[in-house]
């Protein structure tokens, strides 16, 4: 305790900011409610239909206090203008009394997806591009069919009005990031196509006023129009799925309740510094870093450790926000909060980590690698033979350098990965898979090697008492009864399974649960125990379990973790397509190897701390193989992040999440066999897609390279390509 | 050929109003809610005055 209390003397003045302490505390409650007033945001996972926004927006407006409340179909929420008097827990119920389920979210964390400004920037772009487009295409067909003199000169003139402006600014993504990649000394994808639209523009002015035959004004604008169209489909997918991350991330509403002179009042974390008291309510999750003052409980620590067995708390405990409180409620002295908790620490780690993790080059980038010094060559080349071969003809040489230019078509390079990668999103989002990043596809394609954790992944964190028929009817009834009276997991597990077997709990009086300890009660004159093995005089067994004692007898109910649904076939099926399974578990070794034994998995370890298992997932790599890794909790963090590609749990922590590429939505776990299918056949596609639109150039670059290339030649292979590039994508299964 | 002074102006024009409606639809958000928009006419809610 004392080396506790000195740690928190210690840590203290670090976070606490001086004006804190000489604030008087009725007017830090007046604060702290005065956090949550204006907008609240619910999340409505079940709406659907006219009747629901009704009967949602009909009820919410008629509590008193609510000024307006708008449903948002498409993102499953309402945000409501409120009162300060207004909180969400009233809204939730007066909707749960409508049959409504609802969450609260947390406002802070939605609100870069409410304004999706760069969306809608890209969408007017595309929007004036694809205006553009069809009016200069239009115009360009006439000339096509044999308009002359005048008229074509005409047509030439009213597409530079309508392009020029186009190209300046539906093309400003292209010369903003072109211009980027230039001062940083790189050659991006986007200079050649800065190149080409520019070079493009410029040339069809110069032969419209000196009317020539050709301008590629049409080629131009349909150039940005495709590219545009490949930029906003990547930037929309990206944002669902970022969207979809923020909302699991708003769910938990990071709030405490903070005792200040005996009152509770509930706040928002980030006004909690070191030194509050905190209540911590049973079932609830640790929202800081903290010693116990009062009370006892039990602490489910699987999150941040992996081991599915709670641990006791009682006065002068040390608990690290993140945990679960089981039993009993807590009160807590704070040593540390909101940035400065370990959680935080952790979840910041991360993010250090996540830059380090853009090391890897996508293939579109590569292509482009490949592809900018390519094209570039041809086009120079191009100028200097035609230079030479026509005795200085400027005007001649730079036409044909343009026409390679436009004609090399990146349009269909630039949709390639785009619409594959929408594609393919969109499949796995209806399977519950949220891809959170670009290249995780083509990095899943590559995996050889899973490593699995094993509580809250492989398992769902609850356990299941094992050969429950084994007991005699008379001692389960009694169990039951006793474990009727608590909401400790354990308890509830055996109870259900009391029941599931039809067996009726007898009349048990006097039921009393001590916190950290049990439940127990009076039976027939007896008193009888359920709970730890020390407080019910028996010795502990090596397996999870509880201990029941009546008289000077002792039994004990063992329990295992359930496997999480689809757990099974998941591995069974990662296995037939040739991939290495191992299980990581920082658990106890018997529970490890039972699931490894029902799982079919032959490499595992049980007792691995959350450094080894980073250091296990960098030994892998560094030994070549590439190494998906799935896991949930804190310790699981550093893994995922070393990982070629991760996937976690919707269940995780914030902090696991945050790590992995990709997020798995639903309970079932049998998505992720379909996720390493569709990620290795994105790839092909992918690649596919390259070999097609390269197919184009080499029939189209020898056409314009000797002069034969018509800005009609242009137009057919810019939009062919793409179409066909498309469609490829949507072959995907 | 003079009817091309009149034609072009007005296929300009008429591509114009598209263009307009598509920016004040982007502006005033128009696109935020397509599924609940969808189920909203289906409301007998606000059919006779509109929303204040």
């Amino acid at each position: 305790m004392t080396t506790v209390e000195h740690f928190a003397e210690g840590r203290a003045p670090v976070s606490a900011c001086p004006a804190c302490a000489v604030v008087p505390s009725a007017e830090r409650i007046a604060a702290m409610r005065a956090e949550r007033d204006g907008r609240i945001m619910l999340s409505l996972p079940l709406a659907h239909g006219a009747a629901c926004i009704a009967t949602v927006e009909s009820a919410l407006s008629a509590v008193p206090g609510v000024r307006s409340a708008r449903v948002n179909l498409t993102r499953k929420r309402v945000s409501v203008e409120a009162a300060p008097g207004v909180t969400p827990a009233q809204l939730i119920a007066v909707l749960a009394g409508e049959g409504h389920e609802a969450h609260e979210l947390d406002p802070g964390l939605l609100s870069s997806t409410e304004t999706d400004r760069q969306g809608r920037d890209l969408l007017m772009r595309l929007g004036v591009a694809f205006f553009s487009m069809m009016n200069v295409m239009l115009l360009s067909v006439a000339v096509w069919s044999g308009a002359e003199d005048a008229t074509r000169d005409l047509f030439h003139w009213i597409s530079a009005a309508i392009a020029l402006p186009t190209v300046v600014f539906a093309g400003q993504p292209f010369f903003k990031s072109a211009w980027a990649s230039l001062r940083a000394g790189r050659l991006g994808m986007d200079v050649p196509i800065s190149l080409a639209l520019i070079l493009a523009s410029s040339i069809s002015v110069y032969e419209t006023w000196m009317s020539g035959h050709h301008a590629y004004f049409d080629a131009a604008v349909m150039l940005a129009f495709f590219l545009l169209l490949g930029r906003y489909l990547d930037h929309r997918t990206r944002a669902i799925a970022r969207s979809a991350a923020e909302e699991l991330a708003a769910l938990e509403v990071p709030r405490a309740i903070v005792l200040l002179d005996g009152v509770e009042v509930e706040t928002a974390i980030s006004l909690v510094v070191a030194g509050d008291t905190v209540l911590v309510r049973p079932g609830a999750r640790m929202p800081v870093d903290g010693v116990v003052l009062t009370g006892a409980s039990e602490v489910d620590r699987s999150l941040l450790t992996g081991e599915s067995l709670p641990v006791q708390a009682q006065p002068g405990t040390v608990v690290s926000a993140g945990e679960v409180n089981l039993t009993g409620p807590l009160t807590l002295r704070v040593l540390a909060a909101g940035k400065e908790s370990s959680l935080h620490q952790m979840a910041d780690l991360v993010a250090v980590a996540e830059g380090a993790k853009t090391r890897y080059t996508s293939l579109a980038d590569r292509a482009a690698g490949l592809y900018s010094p390519l094209v570039h060559i041809l086009s120079f080349s191009a100028f200097g033979y035609w230079m030479w071969a026509t005795g200085g003809d400027v005007r001649y040489a730079i036409n044909i350098s343009a026409a390679v230019l436009i004609i090399t078509c990146p349009c269909a390079l630039g949709l390639a990965v785009p619409a594959v990668i929408t594609s393919a999103s969109g499949k796995l989002f209806r399977k519950g898979l949220l891809i959170k990043h670009g290249t995780a596809l083509e990095r899943l394609a590559e995996v050889d090697t899973v490593v699995f954790d094993k509580t809250g992944t492989l398992t769902m964190g609850v356990p299941e008492p094992v050969a429950l028929a084994d007991h005699p009817p008379q001692v389960l009834a009694l169990a039951a009864a006793l474990a009727a009276g608590s909401s400790h997991p354990l308890a509830r597990a055996l109870a259900e399974g009391a029941a599931a077997l039809g067996i009726e709990a007898v009349a048990v009086t006097d039921l009393r649960e001590v916190p950290g300890y049990g439940i127990e009660g009076a039976w027939q004159g007896t008193r009888i125990r359920l709970g730890r093995a020390d407080w019910c005089g028996a010795t502990a067994i090596a397996q999870t379990a509880t201990y029941l004692a009546v008289g000077g007898q002792t039994h004990a109910f063992a329990f295992t973790d359930r496997p999480r649904p689809g757990a099974s076939e998941a591995v069974t099926a990662l296995q037939a397509v040739g991939l290495r399974i191992e299980l990581l578990s920082g658990d106890a070794e018997a529970p490890v190897r039972d699931l490894a034994l029902r799982l079919g998995i032959t490499d595992w370890r049980a007792g691995v701390l959350p450094a080894e298992k980073a250091a296990r997932v960098a030994e892998l790599s560094a030994a070549g193989r590439k190494v998906l890794m799935v896991g949930d909790g804190l310790n699981d963090t550093a893994a995922l992040v070393a990982a070629h590609v991760s996937i976690s749990p919707a269940t995780a922590l914030d902090a696991a999440r945050v790590a992995s590429d990709i997020v798995l939505l639903g309970q079932d776990m049998a998505p992720i066999a379909d996720a390493v299918r569709i990620g290795r056949q994105s790839a092909r596609r992918m690649v596919e897609n390259f070999v097609i639109s390269g197919g184009y150039n080499v029939i189209a670059v020898p056409l314009a390279l000797v002069g034969l290339a018509t800005p009609l030649a242009a137009a057919l292979a810019m939009s062919l390509s793409s179409i066909t590039v498309s469609i490829n994508a949507m072959r995907l299964k | 050929m003079e009817i091309l002074a009149i034609l072009i102006p007005v296929s300009l024009f008429l591509g114009g109003i598209g263009l307009a409606a598509f920016f004040w639809a982007m502006k005033t958000k128009q696109f935020d809610d397509p599924e609940g928009d969808a189920q909203r006419i289906l409301t007998k809610e606000f059919d006779d005055k509109p929303r204040q």
